[in-house]
């Protein structure tokens, strides 16, 4: 399953949205500003969207810009909701990358408060899993990015988990978009 | 009727409050001189205090400047006599062109009033962070944090306040208190206070035991923010999670009460009440050398 992904580079969107000057996501009212700035171009794209933001050119993150852009960009879309939460009707999905550990350290608590996660490509090229999620679910999202993706079965094989209980995971992690469901089964996101 | 206000010898957070109380008692309409002929040092904090203090009187009161040099070179070298131009008459011609280039002025006294103020002290002290950090014998990668710390109590003025505020981020040798270099920022404004702010949108919490001090242990204890959005309030949190992790201490005083976050071994109270009114919150983080482990 491969979604088109829209590269959204914070740096540029913080450039358009206030001035090219600053490299720091600092302030609610810069999130605020670079947020819609994002919100218009993932508006733009109808459908289903992977949106992949790119903080690598970012310097400072601090918790209220972290809060405005990321976790208010999540709750908008409905992405990276805690699981009882009822799923949007088109799902958006999320990736991040770029993250460095001194954004991690704002981003975190911001996502816990909100009960959100999301999907982080490291800069070694791994994925991890960020902010709320409970072990089961933990498991359950490495072994789709283990296995590639596929159906229940295929992705079953790479762990010890019931077939069952596997499937009520990856539907829960679909319903908070972290993976991506289709007739053929669960797939990681990925943008390239 | 005049009252002279003498400014103390050395002006930090705690001697600030010798001129507070006598402030507190004047008549309205009272003339107030503000006499620093003998003020020999001044903390960041004391230095934006006075400011503040100008800036709430509103009537420019008299200043009369240090009589030490050297006292006046820093204090210019600080911005602190431009800053105040227009908040005091001098007694007499102080240098009020910035004169830069202090090794312990990491940031200048700088006035704070809208959000671009924020940005520019981040990318102002963005460099100079890391080796604020590792002066104090931090890791350099510390540097983004001491950054956030700055961003979000700076932002507080422009999202509570309701008014202008100033910043200043210095360095000196703490030998009576701790016997280490320690960094100090201070933040101040002469807004609205933690109480009036959280009264806003949050009329429920007004008891019979509602004061100053309850809503500093709100907001910095337990989140309490003045909007409803759950996002809000983690500015405070998360600036006492980076104050824990440095052994730093963190104070806030604000209109007649003054909160404490303190390192193991402060014997500084949590939490003053009772104090003179004075208007606005300052802030005050002060981060020590590390201690070898």
């Amino acid at each position: 399953m491969m979604l088109t992904p829209l590269p959204l580079d914070l740096r540029a969107a913080l450039s358009r949205a206030e001035c090219d000057l600053y490299s720091n996501l600092v302030t609610r009212a810069t999130g605020r500003a670079v947020r819609s700035e994002l919100e218009l171009l993932l508006n733009d794209m109808p459908g289903q969207r992977l949106a992949v933001l790119d903080f690598s050119h970012v310097g400072v993150l601090d918790f209220s810009c972290a809060d405005e852009i990321v976790a208010q960009l999540l709750l908008r879309f409905g992405a990276g909701l805690p699981a009882h939460a009822p799923a949007s009707e088109t799902p958006s999905y999320f990736m991040f990358r770029g993250l460095a550990e001194a954004h991690l350290e704002a981003l975190e608590p911001v996502l816990e408060r909100h009960g959100l996660a999301l999907v982080v490509e490291c800069v070694d090229g791994s994925m991890q899993l960020v902010g709320m999620v409970d072990p089961d679910e933990q498991s359950a999202w490495q072994l789709v990015l283990t296995s590639g993706g596929g159906d229940v079965q295929a992705i079953a094989q790479f762990g010890a988990d019931d077939t069952r209980d596997l499937h009520a995971r990856l539907v829960a992690l679909a319903r908070r978009r972290l993976v991506i469901q289709t007739s053929a089964g669960f797939h990681p996101l990925k943008h390239h | 009727m005049t009252t002279i206000l003498t400014v103390p010898n050395s002006l930090d957070d705690v001697s600030f409050e010798s001129l507070l109380q006598p402030l507190a008692e004047l008549p309205a309409g009272s003339k107030v001189v503000l006499d620093a002929r003998h003020t020999r040092w001044s903390s960041p904090y004391g230095l934006i205090g006075l400011l503040t203090l100008a800036q709430a009187r509103g009537d420019r009161p008299h200043f009369i400047p240090p009589e030490d040099a050297d006292t006046v070179s820093y204090w210019a070298r600080t911005g602190f006599f431009r800053h105040a131009e227009p908040l005091v008459e001098y007694a007499r011609p102080v240098p009020t062109r910035f004169k830069s280039g202090d090794s312990n002025v990491f940031l200048e006294i700088t006035p704070i009033a809208k959000t671009e103020d924020v940005q520019y002290v981040v990318s102002h002290i963005q460099e100079r962070s890391a080796v604020i950090m590792e002066t104090l014998g931090f890791p350099a990668r510390s540097a983004v944090g001491f950054s956030v710390v700055l961003s979000e109590s700076c932002q507080n003025i422009i999202e509570h306040a309701g008014g202008p505020g100033w910043v200043a981020v210095q360095t000196y040798n703490w030998t009576k208190r701790l016997g280490r270099r320690v960094v100090v920022i201070a933040v101040s404004d002469s807004g609205i206070g933690f109480r009036r702010s959280l009264e806003q949108r949050n009329a429920q919490i007004v008891s019979d035991r509602w004061d100053d001090g309850a809503a500093l242990e709100a907001a910095v204890l337990r989140g309490t923010s003045r909007f409803t959005d759950p996002g809000r309030g983690q500015g405070l949190a998360g600036i006492r999670k980076y104050m824990g992790r440095w052994g730093a201490k963190f104070t806030i005083r604000s209109g007649t009460a003054r909160i404490a976050i303190k390192p193991e071994g402060d014997d500084d109270q949590p939490l003053i009440k009772h104090m003179p009114q004075f208007p606005g919150s300052q802030y005050q983080m002060i981060i020590p050398q590390a201690v070898a482990p």
